[in-house]
């Protein structure tokens, strides 16, 4: 049978060609500083020349869940890019904390495993064992309550929970109880998943600080959201720039930095913190011990922890965590600082304990609270 | 087509036996097809379902599966469930009659190739893309909305439908319409102009044309596609998302919040475990139409 001998040689053809290329295997590019993958500083390095040298030996940085409207990010991947000739694949940059951990562990020691990751404290906190400890040039500018002693992680940028809104199309929120009134009718969001995204997740703590409840305890503002929810304010779409833009979702639960960015889109738009509910967050940087490019990975945080790239984060309405120490040395940039909306009273932090606590409660309560 | 396996027998013993019994190598011709099948399928299917018993430090445990009890996984099966289903009849019946007006009319003509065309075009047309072309055009501040509302026209005056279980099941038909136009076709197209002329020339009307004759043939493909639209909304998961991020509705998105969770609330194996009761449910469908196919494949 002339077919069966066809599709035979087809079928050896093809098996052929898978073994030859699986035996094909790819390798990456070798460092010129040899010690890169283990250098806990620049100078174990060799020096910051020896580090930069190196990470332009490897010419290439794998970043993931960085998007590029979020905290200046399109602005400071293009600086990196710009200043050190070195190509960066920015991989899902959606994404939330845990698919970075995920493609951490998923893609191993391959090529295209992230280098450098940016994630959120709960996070971070959980998976110690995936990051290779690093101190940036300018550590001691860090508090010793934002990092860990010896560089697994170190917070980068954060600021305060917010209510964004767009006062060209709804009456100004002055307290939390404002959203139940009929003027918000199907117009108030938050940005993810509580269950999945820190973010929101923050949103509902501070929802539940304003209507009196302690970080220990986030069922008050589980309970505010299905008043929400009854009064028929909220709508369960995922604010994002293009809803915000459309005017989907003119009042928006954020974090202070990323909602006043909206104001490149609606001039109208307005932050408000409540006094009464003033919720900080941090998010944390981690260098991949398996980071495929070590060096450059290195570089880029002393990239993002310099005047420079913390005058970046500052631009994008962030709060970076050198910001203090930079004000007293005067590198700040005082016009950036200077658009931060204004904040007053005592801000307050989740530890670890609380944020566990609260995520349980919310992973139990929340779908059925809002559906 | 011979039945028995009588016959092929006498042929082979009829045909000339040169030397030894030879090792034939024509089995190698599917070991693609079954790789392909091994490594995208099967393999898969594997990983997952064992991966299900394990939890997060790597231990054995039942837990995971214990947990597909909880209410809100629960409810998110029957609610996944009737949405598929409600998308699937709806899809299947429009499709059907869309298709059924384009098989009447010329075989060759402008219509039907404008439509078969689009509709392989729209059944593709899913995911972030075709919510957001909903919120921006019949949305809350989308401009059909805003006109409407101008007009004196509120649809949207008990709640914003779009965002609930009813604008997703709107959004959905927008490609299981299309869906059911192409796999249906070649269904209508099998059905021959003669057996109306044979039912006619027998004293037939048309109702029992449609009763005895092309409602008996055509009833195993069309539940065929309404099955096959059925797994297609079942396992969407983008569109979905962008209209209702609260509350994760559907099993998909239970799955991704279990898998995805950056506030701490991972659990990979739970994930795991609501991706095999989603590939049972589907099995069970996939079988049912593969059941459905074979009658329909002995009729035409």
């Amino acid at each position: 049978m002339k077919f069966a001998r066809l599709t035979r040689h087809l079928g050896l053809a093809v098996v052929a060609f898978v073994v030859v290329t699986a035996c094909g295997s790819t390798s990456s590019g070798t460092a010129t500083c040899s010690t890169a993958k283990t250098a806990t500083s620049a100078s174990a390095c060799g020096g910051m020349d020896a580090l930069v040298a190196a990470a332009k030996a490897e010419g290439k940085l794998n970043v993931i869940a960085l998007p590029r409207d979020w905290a200046n990010y399109g602005a400071i991947l293009d600086g990196f890019t710009a200043k050190y000739g070195i190509a960066i694949t920015s991989d899902n940059p959606d994404g939330s904390s845990q698919d970075e951990v995920n493609a951490v562990q998923q893609l191993g020691t391959t090529s295209r495993a992230p280098d450098v990751l940016d994630v959120g404290m709960a996070v971070a906190l959980a998976n110690l064992t995936l990051f290779a400890p690093y101190k940036v040039a300018t550590w001691s500018d860090i508090l010793d309550t934002q990092k860990e002693p010896t560089g697994l992680w170190f917070q980068d940028y954060g600021g305060f929970m917010s209510i964004g809104y767009d006062s060209s199309k709804v009456p100004a929120i002055t307290t939390m109880d404002d959203l139940l009134k009929s003027n918000y009718r199907g117009k108030v969001a938050l940005n993810g998943n509580p269950k999945q995204a820190n973010a929101a997740l923050n949103g509902v703590m501070m929802a539940n600080l304003a209507s009196g409840g302690t970080l220990d305890d986030i069922s008050k503002g589980v309970d505010f959201f299905h008043r929400l929810k009854q009064a028929g304010t909220f709508v369960p779409v995922q604010a994002t720039t293009a809803t915000v833009k459309n005017g989907t979702t003119p009042v928006v639960f954020d974090w202070d930095y990323l909602s006043a960015a909206h104001g490149k889109d609606v001039p109208a738009w307005k932050v408000f913190v409540p006094n009464n509910a003033i919720l900080g967050g941090y998010y944390a940087q981690a260098i991949n011990k398996n980071a495929p490019h070590p060096a450059a990975a290195r570089l880029w945080e002393e990239y993002l922890y310099s005047d420079e790239g913390q005058n970046l984060w500052l631009k994008g309405l962030a709060r970076p965590v050198r910001q203090a120490a930079m004000e007293k040395s005067g590198k700040v940039d005082k016009t950036a600082a200077a658009a931060l909306p204004a904040v007053s009273g005592t801000p307050k932090f989740m530890s670890a304990d609380q944020a566990t606590a609260a995520k349980n409660y919310v992973v139990a309560h929340w779908d059925a609270a809002i559906s | 087509m011979t039945v028995a396996g009588t016959p092929a027998v006498a042929t082979r013993v009829g045909r000339p036996f040169l030397g030894g019994r030879r090792f034939s190598l024509d089995w190698v011709g599917v070991l693609p097809f079954f790789a392909y099948v091994g490594i995208f399928l099967l393999l898969p299917t594997a990983v997952v379902g064992i991966g299900a018993f394990f939890n997060a430090d790597g231990s054995f445990t039942l837990d995971n599966y214990a947990h597909l009890s909880r209410s809100y996984v629960f409810k998110a099966t029957i609610t996944t469930t009737l949405l598929s289903l409600v998308t699937a009849l709806g899809g299947a019946f429009f499709g059907a009659l869309l298709a059924y007006a384009i098989v009447t009319g010329n075989p060759n003509g402008m219509l039907r190739r404008l439509v078969v065309s689009a509709s392989g075009v729209l059944a593709q047309f899913g995911g972030v893309t075709l919510a957001f072309a909903f919120i921006a055009s019949i949305g809350s501040a989308g401009f059909v909305y805003l006109f409407a509302q101008s007009h004196g026209f509120d649809y949207y005056a008990h709640g914003i439908w779009l965002f609930e279980l009813s604008g997703v099941a709107l959004v959905y038909l927008y490609f299981q319409i299309p869906l059911m136009v192409l796999v249906f076709l070649p269904a209508l197209d099998g059905i021959k102009p003669q057996w109306r002329e044979a039912t006619e020339s027998l004293g037939g009307n048309t109702w029992h044309y449609w009763r005895y004759i092309a409602g008996p043939i055509l009833f195993p493909s069309f539940i065929g596609a309404v099955l096959l639209l059925f797994a297609n909304s079942f396992s969407a998961y983008a569109t979905v998302n962008a209209l209702i991020n609260q509350g994760s509705p559907v099993l998909s998105q239970q799955i991704a919040a279990a898998i995805s969770s950056e506030v701490g609330a991972a659990e990979p194996g739970f994930a795991k475990a609501i991706a095999i009761e989603m590939i049972v449910i589907v099995t069970v469908v996939t079988i049912l139409y593969t059941l459905l196919q074979r009658r329909t494949a002995r009729w035409l």
